[in-house]
């Protein structure tokens, strides 16, 4: 469609925060909520999707113009589950005991709205180099979205990044462990990116997915 | 056979409360923040959830017999999210042509129950606690219980929230985000409820 104005770079960086999957257009939150206890997981989690994404990206923009448009929907959806299965087997031989704490989360990437969606808006319309950048960025923004709130939560909850204490256990608050916490922290993150948005006069940020 | 009643309806409580599959285990957010503006779609998009729900978690377990006497368990994702998907262009279809006020109220949500996480994640569930059929059976529909009454209470909230004037930063998502908090506290009183 727009193939020739969009440059590389902007497909490459759309992702990060113009239009950062989580904050901006709210979509796959599900992994987003459930498995940003800790920074450890929370890394696993974005790298995984990150993979996904760009690859999958990168095959459904190959075969668009074979695809009968009836279909693609089937179609982009087992190319997403090829590599969902490959990456949770890879994670399951590799990294056993990160693939045991994230449970049915790595195979429930593929009903995550963010490859579907990416497929969908971008990949079936642009070429296979930037279906690329684009999985690549939104998969960056993805992880940057969902590595803050796994440090905010386990920060909060432990008092510790990574294993690390920053604070002694006195000062942990329990309840952002718990999962009421992760809809807090989101929504309160929320709440700040807006502020900044509207302090810094842009209305980039305001929209969040939603029309009023 | 013997059969105890009491153990499946606990098993089916515990799904729609305990663990409730949007408030606790966070599988079908996409739909959950996304439909539930006002009553009516969420209650449409529950039954929808439910109806899909259902019949995918049963058709799901039969098929899982199949794929594990050839061998074929690599293939569990790539089977359930097809079946799934099948089912769901099986109920645009009738959807569109039985209700189409409700059709159009659904709008891009009915395709994308496909990639609502709540029912692959149920699917899933079933099949990671070895469940029995009845047991598959009372846990999908306790599940797909607990989705229509968390998403139809949070409906609620928000169409009465709408009216309502909030801070601007808050207004919209991050309003949503933290009534979720709220309900979702609320839910946490059920814990006690189940005997581990």
């Amino acid at each position: 469609m727009a193939d020739n104005k969009i440059s590389s770079w902007s497909a490459l960086t759309a992702g990060w925060i113009r239009q950062n999957p989580t904050f901006v257009q709210v979509l796959g939150l599900c992994p987003v909520l459930a498995v940003s206890t800790s920074a450890e997981n929370a890394l696993g989690m974005g790298l995984a999707t990150l993979g996904v994404l760009a690859l999958s990206n990168l095959f459904i923009s190959f075969v668009r113009n074979v695809i009968p448009n009836e279909v693609r929907i089937p179609v982009y959806i087992s190319i997403i589950a090829g590599f969902v299965t490959m990456v949770n087997l890879l994670m399951h031989g590799y990294t056993y005991s990160l693939w045991l704490s994230l449970g049915i989360y790595i195979p429930l990437i593929v009903v995550n709205c963010i490859p579907l969606g990416r497929a969908e808006a971008f990949a079936s319309k642009n070429t296979p180099w930037k279906s690329f950048l684009d999985g690549l960025g939104m998969g960056m923004g993805f992880l940057g979205a969902i590595m803050l709130i796994g440090i905010t939560r386990e920060l909060f909850d432990a008092g510790t990044i990574f294993g690390y204490r920053i604070w002694p256990a006195a000062y942990n608050v329990f309840v952002i462990a718990l999962p009421p916490g992760a809809f807090l922290v989101i929504g309160l993150y929320m709440g700040l990116f807006k502020y900044i948005g509207r302090m810094r006069g842009q209305k980039r940020i305001q929209g969040s997915g939603e029309s009023k | 056979m013997n059969v105890n009643f009491g153990e499946l309806f606990a098993l089916m409580f515990s799904a729609m409360l305990v663990y409730n599959f949007l408030l606790s285990r966070f599988l079908g957010m996409c739909s959950f923040f996304g439909v539930s503006q006002k009553i009516d779609t969420a209650v449409g998009m529950s039954i929808a959830v439910i109806f899909v729900m259902v019949i995918s978690g049963i058709s799901a377990w039969l098929l899982n017999l199949l794929l594990i006497a050839w061998n074929l368990e690599f293939l569990q994702i790539l089977v359930f999210v097809l079946v799934i998907a099948a089912l769901v262009q099986l109920i645009e279809i009738f959807v569109k042509k039985t209700n189409p006020v409700l059709y159009n109220a659904l709008g891009i949500y009915l395709p994308l129950i496909t990639t609502n996480c709540a029912v692959l994640g149920v699917v899933l569930l079933n099949l990671n606690q070895n469940y029995d059929l009845l047991q598959t059976i009372f846990n999908t529909v306790g599940s797909a219980l607990g989705y229509a009454l968390a998403i139809i209470l949070f409906a609620s909230i928000r169409e009465r929230l709408s009216i309502d004037e909030l801070p601007p930063v808050f207004d919209g998502m991050p309003a949503a985000f933290i009534t979720a908090f709220i309900l979702s506290m609320s839910f946490m009183a059920f814990t006690g409820m189940i005997k581990a």
